[in-house]
């Protein structure tokens, strides 16, 4: 079990999270202002169901569900669960 | 003495202990205080002990500790016989039952023997081959089969025991306290870490028994009884006996489990049996030492044939000498060393060796030692009573009633593989080391495959400081050693003749994974699948190596190339009970409870299980049946006034100024012109379309708002709203507080409701002016501050009332004695479910259940087209316009009088029994007592056209078919005028 660095409340094991999946995972524009989504199909299927699944070094979302409810950019090794790095998502140092 | 037959006085670690009586198969014997089963039972001159698992071969003990593969027994307990337990792991204690397994009427005695006759018809792979085709023929033989082939039987009755967990933090876990272990904490103790040092035996120290080496120019076992001493009173050492580690896990994590109690609880005795250890270690240091490996020879199974260390063992920890003519078959010196301890016991000893020459200590102990020599066979069914040895000057068979086998050793890297870390094969000392290190762990000693005293101090010393600033020590020092039992003498398995075991739990023999190569299985993980070779309890701790080396020979390749199996948790068998601990079902979960719980409990009510939350399912009066008290309640509701308990709803505070913007985007409806005072009704998507929550929010001030959700979708959709928040929109001026817990709600739901509301309204206008549908007013309610909101679930004129959360019980109190007027009562979560299906509003998780979009629960009208939201672009996917979608429907029985199923799905009436033919399932299904007939909320492929048609609710498993009507998913007020009146 992962001990994830949270940099509101420090070092927490993993079952205090929960995972978000590829933070690096940004949607396809879409024109809010005019109401009119202008996808293309495919891209967004693909972005909505298809994630690399990469054997390394990932960034990645996780939400400190039983703590602070922040989410968190992390930096992890998939295949030695080595932690890199943990931060705010919402920016440096939070608010 | 006791178990007098093969008990040496003066010899093991604790002669002349108290007498301990135990049966076996109903038959009393007499062991002694520090036994196990299995060394009792080796006392008492008991050889078999059990039935093999495919083949019914009596079996005796082979090993002396958790790789025990053999001796399975079932330990009677109060509450059912516990299964499938290794005799060299139980604790001999007064009273203990035990029976043989597998065996019927004994394991003395089988019925089933035969299958041993007829195993030639039973070659590996034989139940694939035999009974997977044609299909079916698989699901009438499994039974037969389960019945002759298996282990124990799992006891029924609910486990008494106590199980405890716990939670511990430590610098560095030392797993195992043998030599390695031992200089390991004491090096780690005395530099001032703190340090928890784990051995799975009732003592320490056990891997320096009959070690004449000394250490620190001390005894050996004067050194390790010096270092237990003094690792007891160190403040910042925890030493845990009888404590296995069972896995080892990334950043340190690792799941210790104690058997704190071997006996059963005495009366009034709260002690728990297991305590389940989680802790967090800043190291691991394995010094979990090597397995004895056995030989391969035919008939390397019966009674009697055990590891040489096992042999040895006995003698030296508990005073048993398992044999009296013994024959040690060794490829290394460690089989010298064994039998040296067994001679000298007196024993009459013969020494085998493959090599031509090696040490000279078994014979100058006593013993004869042949060189180049070894088993062939075995003779003796329910004991060993000869073995044929090949020697130089020919073949002969020697009378015997032991045989030890000393294989090679293999290091327990089990807990170092657990993170993925990957053996490798070492061809020069014939054994699986560590390959890569893996992050926080050290291997030490035998475990590392260093079997040279000196080396194994060493290392555990230094894996001790690792990484530490505190003082530090000297390693210990040694002289005399001489113990060097690596080696790599291999037979070839595949000369073994007869019934050659490799795993002696899966019953499979080097025969077996000649075959399973010879019909195309290659890699290791198939052929173990296939076989089922190292599947069992044991894991393969015995057989693993001989089996790799197997496949290695038939396939013509080196080991290394091989390569082992995957080690995963556990490394032993946890008890279920350990794991769940003290979680009883009432402790699972913390379970929620709302304001008002107590003056439900007093009111008579059902508790429903509704998620996290406990609540009033409906409250019973006097002999009412279930349906009974559920139409009361609704009929109340329907024809005059009545309150709920809403306070599980979730809720979530809005603030900033870009609430109305945020609510653009979240909800697939516009927002931008709801008032200051109004509430809004609005469906949630997910990002792939698909309807995830629904609910009202008000908006109460210029920049604060409340939005409801549902009750169990409360925590998801904070977590969503903030992860758009935090990592898409940042720029969005909006604060989120959940405050479900902080609040008490109650709806009021009725035609008399308003008059109720008007006694307690404190000057409030409630007028329907005043007040409209979907509005919302700030004020109190009997003295409390409230908010009030005119909403409406039931389809009935309703508000819904939220107080502070400490005041809820004062509200409902309140609520009850305003409507004493109209004999108002509370009606529940059941009643609930029936008014709104009356109303055809649907539910998220029933019909909204994760594949459903807006059109097809027929709210495709709140989808905006002048705006963007979430699963916007989804909704434009082709799967979601495609005329099969399974939408939203009614269904009422065509004869008012039946009753419609539950769990039905609905087919067509011409074929009605078609497998795969269902056209969709009821989703929600109650009696209706405003209709007085069965209403169901249904999701039928192109539901929205099929309304009028003709169908079956068939629910096959119940046997029961009721022909139905599709109609519109609403059935009572279509109109809605009842609630805006
Ligand atoms: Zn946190």
């Amino acid at each position: 079990m992962l001990l994830i660095p949270c940099p509101v409340c420090g070092e927490r094991p993993e079952d205090e999270f929960g995972f978000g999946g590829d933070a690096t995972v940004q949607p396809p524009v879409t024109d809010s202002a005019s109401g009119q989504a202008e996808v293309d199909i495919d891209g967004f299927a693909d972005y909505l169901y298809l994630r690399e699944n990469p054997k390394g070094r990932h960034t990645e979302l996780w939400v400190h569900r039983y703590g602070c409810r922040r989410w968190l950019v992390v930096e992890r090794d998939t295949v030695t669960h080595e932690l890199y790095s943990s931060r705010l998502a919402a920016g440096e140092g939070g608010e | 003495m006791t178990g007098s037959a093969r008990r040496i006085e003066g010899a093991g670690l604790h002669p002349g202990a108290d007498e301990v009586r135990f049966q076996f198969d109903g038959r009393a014997y007499r062991g002694q205080a520090g036994d196990s089963l299995a060394s009792a039972l080796i006392a008492n001159n008991v050889r078999v002990v059990a039935r093999s698992f495919k083949y019914h071969r009596p079996r005796g003990i082979t090993g002396i500790g958790p790789e025990e593969a053999t001796g399975l027994l079932a330990i009677e307990r109060a509450t059912g016989d516990e299964p499938n337990t290794r005799a060299t792991t139980v604790e001999l204690y007064e009273g203990l039952s035990a029976r043989g397994q597998n065996a019927w009427p004994s394991v003395n005695f089988d019925l089933s023997a035969w299958l041993n006759l007829a195993s030639p018809l039973f070659p590996v792979g034989f139940y694939y081959k035999t009974f997977m085709a044609p299909a079916g023929a698989w699901m009438f033989y499994e039974h037969l089969i389960r019945r002759v082939a298996g282990l124990g039987t799992v006891p029924e009755a609910v486990d008494t025991e106590h199980y405890t967990s716990t939670h511990a933090h430590t610098d560095v876990l030392i797993a195992g306290g043998g030599a390695a272990g031992l200089s390991a904490a004491l090096a780690a103790g005395r530099s001032g870490a703190r340090v928890i040092l784990v051995d799975e035996n009732p003592w320490l120290g056990l891997g320096l028994l009959g070690e004449d080496a000394r250490i620190d120019g001390e005894r050996a076992s004067d050194w390790a009884a010096n270092a237990i001493a003094a690792l007891s009173v160190m403040d910042n050492v925890r030493i845990l006996t009888r404590t296995t580690v069972a896995g080892r896990y990334e950043h340190g994590f690792v799941i210790l489990c104690e058997k704190v109690r071997e006996a059963p609880a005495g009366r009034d005795d709260p002690s728990p049996r297991w305590r389940l250890w989680k802790v967090r270690a800043g190291r691991v240091v394995l010094a979990t030492g090597a397995i004895e490996r056995p030989l391969v020879f035919a008939n390397n199974d019966r009674p009697g044939v055990m590891t040489a260390s096992a042999a040895a063992g006995y003698l030296l920890r508990h005073g048993v000498l398992p044999g009296s003519r013994i024959v040690v078959a060794t490829e290394n010196d460690s089989g010298h060393a064994a039998g040296a301890h067994l001679a000298q016991a007196g024993a009459q000893v013969t020494v085998l060796d493959r090599r031509d020459t090696g040490t000279a200590i078994a014979a100058e102990a006593g013993a004869t030692v042949e060189w180049s020599s070894g088993v062939l066979d075995i003779k003796g069914a329910r004991g060993v009573r000869a073995a044929r040895a090949a020697t130089p000057k020919g073949e002969r068979w020697l009378d015997c009633d032991l045989v030890a086998m000393a294989g090679g050793w293999s290091p327990a890297l089990h807990l170092y593989a657990h993170t993925g870390g990957k053996p490798v094969w070492d061809e020069a000392r014939g054994m699986f080391v560590p390959g890569v290190s893996e992050d926080g762990v050290i291997c030490v000693g035998a475990s590392n495959g260093s079997f040279d005293l000196a080396d194994v101090l060493r290392q555990g010393h230094e894996a001790g400081l690792a990484g530490g600033s505190g003082a530090t020590s000297p390693a210990p020092n040694v002289e005399g050693a001489r113990s060097e039992k690596a080696s790599a003498a291999f037979a070839n398995l595949s000369d073994a003749g007869g019934k050659a075991f490799v795993d002696l739990q899966g019953d499979v023999t080097v025969a077996d994974l000649s075959l399973a190569v010879r019909e195309g299985y290659r890699s290791i993980e198939h052929v173990k699948r296939y076989t089922t070779l190292g599947m069992g309890t044991d894991q393969g701790k015995l057989g693993n190596v001989n089996g790799v080396r197997a496949i290695a020979e038939a396939r013509g390749e080196d080991v290394s190339a091989i390569g082992t199996t995957r080690f995963r948790p556990p490394y032993v068998p946890l008890p279920m009970g350990a794991v769940a601990a003290h979680q009883s079902p009432d402790l699972r979960h913390p379970m929620r409870r709302t304001a008002a719980h107590d003056l439900h409990e007093e009111a008579g009510c059902v508790w429903l299980h509704a998620g996290a939350w406990l609540r009033p399912q409906f409250y019973r009066q006097g002999t009412e049946t279930d349906l009974e008290a559920v139409n009361r309640e609704v009929m109340a509701v329907r024809e005059n006034v009545s309150i709920v308990d809403v306070s599980t709803l979730g809720k979530i505070e809005m603030a900033g100024p870009d609430c109305i913007e945020f609510l653009n985007r979240i909800y697939t409806n516009g927002w931008s012109t709801l008032k200051i005072g109004m509430g809004r009704y609005g469906i949630m998507l997910r990002e792939d379309g698909m309807v995830f929550d629904d609910g009202v929010t008000m908006r109460l001030a210029e920049d604060h708002y409340v939005m409801s959700t549902t009750s169990g979708g409360a925590g998801a959709v904070y977590e969503w709203m903030t992860r758009l928040l935090e990592t898409r929109w940042s720029d969005l001026r909006v604060v989120l507080t959940p405050v479900t817990e902080q609040w008490f709600a109650a709806a009021l739901a009725g035609p008399k409701a308003r008059d109720v509301l008007a006694r307690v309204c404190d000057g409030l206008d409630v007028s329907n002016e005043g007040l409209p549908f979907m509005a919302g007013r700030v004020g109190t309610i009997a003295g409390i501050p409230a908010r009030i909101f005119r909403i409406s679930f039931s389809g009935e004129l309703s508000y819904e009332i939220n107080v502070p959360a400490d005041r809820g019980a004062e509200l409902w109190q309140a609520l009850l004695e305003a409507g004493a007027p109209e004999n108002m009562e509370p009606y529940g979560l059941e009643s609930m479910g029936v008014l709104r299906l009356e109303k055809g509003h649907f539910v998220i998780g029933r019909e909204a259940e994760g594949r459903t979009n807006p059109d097809d629960i027929g709210l495709g009208r709140m989808v905006s087209s002048k705006k963007w939201f979430i699963g916007k672009e989804a909704l434009g996917l082709p799967e979601m316009t495609v005329p099969n979608r399974r939408q939203l429907v009614g269904v009422v029985p065509v004869d008012p009088s039946q009753r419609i199923p539950y769990s039905a799905h609905l087919v067509l009436p011409d074929r009605p029994d078609e497998i795969g033919g269902a056209q969709g399932w009821i989703a929600s299904l109650a009696y209706s007592p405003t209709l007085g007939h069965d209403i169901a909320l249904a999701l039928l492929e192109g539901g929205h056209d099929r309304i009028g048609e003709a169908l079956i609710a068939s629910a096959p498993i119940a046997g029961k078919k009721t022909p139905v009507t599709v109609v519109a998913p609403h059935f009572y007020d279509h109109e809605g005028s009842r609630q805006i009146g």
